[in-house]
């Protein structure tokens, strides 16, 4: 028995196929990207050695400063907004309302879309002539404020925020759903019978308990808002002048439109940095509250 | 007394159901209305009718859609993509989730942490080195060049998930396995394997939604038509086709309805896959 299971072969056989696409594509890109991001170069030939001049660069550019500022509005966005809308979704679909699969199914679709297609979609809710939007707003007698939500430089930010809210509140609501369903009866019929009322077992029992899943949430929308790509690539490309830019966006166009490559690294290794600083933190802060 | 509370009781249910209900149509109703235009013509939307329901059904849309605007071939690429990552990592995940959770060796351990740090890595880290590879190898503008990275990104989580899923079958089973004569291949491939089809099912979800809607790797490795999936030919089809709102509705729409089907199918199986992509460790 032990001798099959400690057959140094097959092991070979079955781990090593997964190692190894494993080192190449996922690890060794990232040595690969920190070595470029101390590089002046194009793409082309062998780059000057620079130090860390792309990153003194990146940290007193006005642009670049502004998209790190941007991706932190957004996770705070999606803390601040979209994580209490979820909790409270959760907590009433966990609490036992008529309809409880049906919503929960619901409320999920938008998760599962392409970000191409929500942002698409959303393109066209926001247009300022034949947008849903503004064709709401105008039939509930709220004309003027009917706008070119993501053309203008004041709105732009706000509005490109939105759909990424919107497709993700089902998500976190199904994993705070989740995690209070897995909390023992027992406890609510204990706190019941002491008298509590449903919003105090909410806040005094419920929440607390839900503490593990509602750090791997607010790991999930930090990370998610630092790292966003697809949609603000997609809705805006980081225009009007640059005012929805996020370092993702800003890293693609600094490589692929300027061919700064060393540059473009630099943001690169500062989203990987970024995203593990956090997930640290957010770790430690909740280990030793 | 009794009465009145349950009285202000029903009230209040009606007051959640309607709260419930709003954010339901919230929801759900931005992705009815892309039904709805996907299936009109710019006259009708720009004369007015904006939010409702279309006069008629112009499925010629997503004719226009399918064949001039490429979608169909796009669809196939997406398609194939999809299926062979999804084939790929639940062959390699599994074995290697196997041989770090049941076998025995020094390193297994390690490796379990190797991979779960590699869980948190996010694309962008990749981007250009491995276009630099692909451009060197000559291997932009193929489907290896999104295979196999979607497949790298893929197996932290599924070695994951099968992992933990292994953990929780009967040592027992391979015991009988190995005294009835079995080598460890017939032991994993005949006896393991169909034990964790549940989790494979999770592992394969999981793996279609992210390759199938991935952006990045794609608009960046991919620029031959010919070649290009869902997500970047939408961006192109609606360069083409900007101002013809019907045909863009019905190429997104084209994009969507595999990934509606699959949930309608098994919408439990669906969620429980997130839950368990989210909830590792």
């Amino acid at each position: 028995m032990n001798s099959v299971l400690s057959n140094k072969k097959a092991i070979c056989i079955f781990v090593i196929p997964t190692l190894a696409l494993f080192f190449i594509i996922v690890f060794v890109p990232i040595v690969v990207s920190s070595y470029y991001s101390l590089l002046d170069w194009n793409g082309v030939g062998r780059g000057a050695f620079i130090g860390l001049k792309n990153y003194v660069e990146m940290f007193t550019s006005t642009r670049a400063l502004n998209a790190m500022k941007n991706s932190l509005l957004f996770a705070g966005a999606s803390i601040f907004i979209q994580l209490p809308i979820s909790l409270l979704l959760a907590l009433i679909l966990a609490s036992g309302v008529k309809g409880e699969g049906f919503y929960r199914t619901v409320y999920f679709i938008p998760v599962l879309i392409s970000t191409v297609v929500i942002a698409q979609l959303w393109s066209k809710i926001y247009n300022a002539d034949y947008g849903l939007l503004n064709t709401l707003l105008k039939s509930v007698g709220l004309g003027y404020l009917a706008q070119d939500w993501l053309g203008q430089t004041s709105t732009a930010l706000a509005a490109s925020f939105v759909p990424t809210l919107w497709q993700y509140v089902g998500y976190h609501m199904l994993l705070m759903y989740a995690g209070a369903k897995s909390i023992s009866k027992d406890i609510y019929e204990a706190a019941r019978i002491d008298g509590a009322s449903s919003a105090r077992i909410a806040f005094s029992v419920t929440i607390p308990l839900m503490k593990p899943i509602l750090k791997v949430c607010l790991v999930f929308s930090m990370i998610g808002a630092l790292k966003v790509f697809d949609l603000v690539y997609v809705l805006t490309n980081g225009g009007p002048f640059f005012t929805t830019e996020v370092p993702s966006t800003l890293m693609y166009t600094t490589i692929f439109d300027t061919y700064r490559y060393g540059y473009g690294s630099a943001f690169s290794v500062f989203i990987i940095v970024e995203c593990l600083a956090f997930t640290l933190l957010i770790n430690k802060f909740f280990k030793t509250e | 007394m009794d009465t009145t509370k349950r009285a202000s009781g029903s009230v209040g249910k009606v007051l959640l159901q309607i709260f419930l209900i709003f954010v339901a149509v919230t929801q759900i109703y931005p992705l009815i209305w892309l039904v709805f235009f996907s299936l009109k013509d710019n006259s009708e939307i720009f004369s007015g009718n904006v939010a409702g329901l279309p006069s008629t059904f112009r499925w010629q849309n997503y004719a226009v859609a399918l064949n001039q605007g490429n979608v169909i071939k796009f669809f196939l690429n997406s398609a194939f993509v999809t299926t062979v990552t999804i084939v790929l990592v639940l062959f390699l995940s599994s074995m290697a989730a196997y041989a770090i959770t049941r076998m025995n060796w020094k390193l297994s351990k390690f490796t379990m942490t190797l991979i779960l740090v590699g869980m948190m890595v996010p694309i962008h880290a990749a981007l250009l080195p491995l276009f630099m590879v692909l451009k060197n190898l000559k291997l932009l503008n193929t489907y290896a060049s999104l295979i196999l990275p979607y497949s790298a990104f893929a197996l932290p989580m599924a070695v994951f998930i099968l992992g933990s899923f292994f953990k929780g079958i009967p040592l027992e089973l391979e015991e009988a396995a190995v005294i009835d004569g079995c080598g460890i291949y017939r032991t994993y491939f005949y006896i393991i394997v169909p034990q964790i089809r549940s989790a494979l099912a999770t592992v394969a979800i999981f793996t279609y939604l992210s390759s199938w809607n991935e952006l990045m790797f794609a608009v960046t490795f991919i620029n031959n038509q010919s070649y290009q999936t869902l997500t970047v030919g939408m961006m192109s089809m609606v360069g083409t086709y900007i101002t013809q709102w019907g045909v863009i509705g019905a190429g997104l729409m084209v994009a969507t309805i595999p990934t509606i089907i699959i949930y309608l199918l098994c919408s439990s199986q669906v969620q429980e896959s997130l839950i368990a992509g989210a909830v590792k460790g």
